[in-house]
């Protein structure tokens, strides 16, 4: 017979551990990257998003808080910033292409963020949401630590940012090629650079599985975005208040 | 292997160092970036012939990016956990999100379609 008061014991042991935490994440990953490229790479079934969906299931229904969940994932989070950084090698390697195209860059980077602050702005004003939540949702097309900083300075809720910023990756990253489509994109590099602008490392690791240069543009369109957003939501906020 | 994991962590740290010496408010992962990719296009100027070195930074670089979508699932269940601090604005976000997100991208796909040249370098 199974000893279940002793095997109690072992599961309240390792649930504290980060070990256990950390062994979750991956192997969620491991099944939702799998289903992904079973699929086809079926955008609806981003991996980020189910890996997120399954992890969140077995918190919730175990009744483990956050907190101890993420002193296992924060080693995984701890990569964050050294990918990042990593990022320069596949600019590196296409940067004839980045040279070839840098007026369409420029040209569009500019268009698009200031579009994307203008779309959040008045669709928050038709849905009457208060002022706070209006400035934290204004800078949430960029990269999570970017748009939390911007949100800080002009006012609104960081953490609100943070969380709002999430939901924009998964999002463009799962429905951004059903837009694509429907507009009979066909240059990988304008869908990359687009998804990469709008929906920054979620749509940059969408555009990576599907394809090396839109990878590349959507790595480009993440940084470049990051920067102008920075200096154009205040801009924006100082003509419109 | 652990020369490549050196290089993307010193970089990092300089970057961080910029941010901080600077108070910029671009973080500091992202000026790492821009440093290492300055100084590969500085030596590609004056040596063309990759180095043992940059071949394995390269490859190094490439597998830790196939992995990116695994490393925003810490965040990614801190949103879901804080779902609640939306409160009754829940819907209206999400719809604020879903209908601004796509539009940028088909206005951004849009102009970007028709501004690109083609690519003889291939």
């Amino acid at each position: 017979m199974i000893d279940q008061q002793k095997l109690y014991s072992i599961w309240v042991y390792l649930q504290a551990e980060p070990l256990f935490w950390l062994t979750l994440t991956i192997g969620s990953y491991i099944i939702s990257d799998s289903i992904y490229r079973r699929t086809n790479l079926f955008p609806l079934l981003n991996p980020v998003a189910i890996s997120v969906l399954l992890v969140s299931l077995i918190l919730i229904s175990f009744d483990i808080k956050y907190e101890r969940y993420f002193e296992g994932a924060k080693f995984i989070h701890f990569l964050l910033g050294p990918v990042t950084v990593a990022l320069a090698i596949p600019i590196y390697r296409k940067w004839h292409l980045i040279i070839l195209n840098s007026k369409a860059i420029f040209i569009s980077l500019i268009i698009g963020s200031v579009f994307a602050i203008l779309v959040t702005y008045i669709l928050s004003l038709q849905f009457e949401i208060q002022k706070e939540l209006i400035l934290s949702l204004l800078p949430r097309s960029v990269t999570a630590p970017i748009a939390m900083g911007i949100s800080e300075i002009i006012g609104g809720i960081p953490s609100l940012t943070a969380i709002i910023t999430i939901i924009t990756g998964v999002i463009g990253a799962s429905l951004g090629v059903f837009v694509f489509d429907l507009i009979k994109l066909k240059k990988m590099e304008a869908r990359g650079f687009s998804l990469g602008l709008a929906s920054h490392g979620i749509g940059t690791a969408r555009a990576m599985s599907r394809d090396k240069n839109a990878g590349v543009f959507a790595a480009v369109g993440m940084g470049l975005s990051g920067l102008t957003t920075s200096i154009l939501v205040p801009l924006f906020l100082k003509i419109v208040m | 292997m652990l020369n490549s994991i050196f290089t993307i962590f010193l970089f990092q740290l300089a970057g961080e160092f910029v941010q901080k010496f600077f108070e910029l408010s671009i973080p500091g992962p992202v000026i790492g970036l821009i440093l290492l990719l300055s100084v590969l296009l500085l030596k590609n100027r004056y040596n063309r012939s990759p180095s043992t070195f940059e071949r394995e930074l390269v490859s190094s670089c490439e597998s830790l990016l196939n992995y990116l979508p695994l490393l925003f699932i810490p965040v990614g269940v801190g949103v879901v956990m804080h779902l609640t601090l939306l409160e009754e604005n829940l819907i209206s976000v999400i719809t604020i999100i879903i209908l601004g997100t796509l539009l940028t991208l088909a206005i951004t796909g849009f102009i970007m379609e028709r501004l690109l040249k083609e690519d003889n370098q291939k």
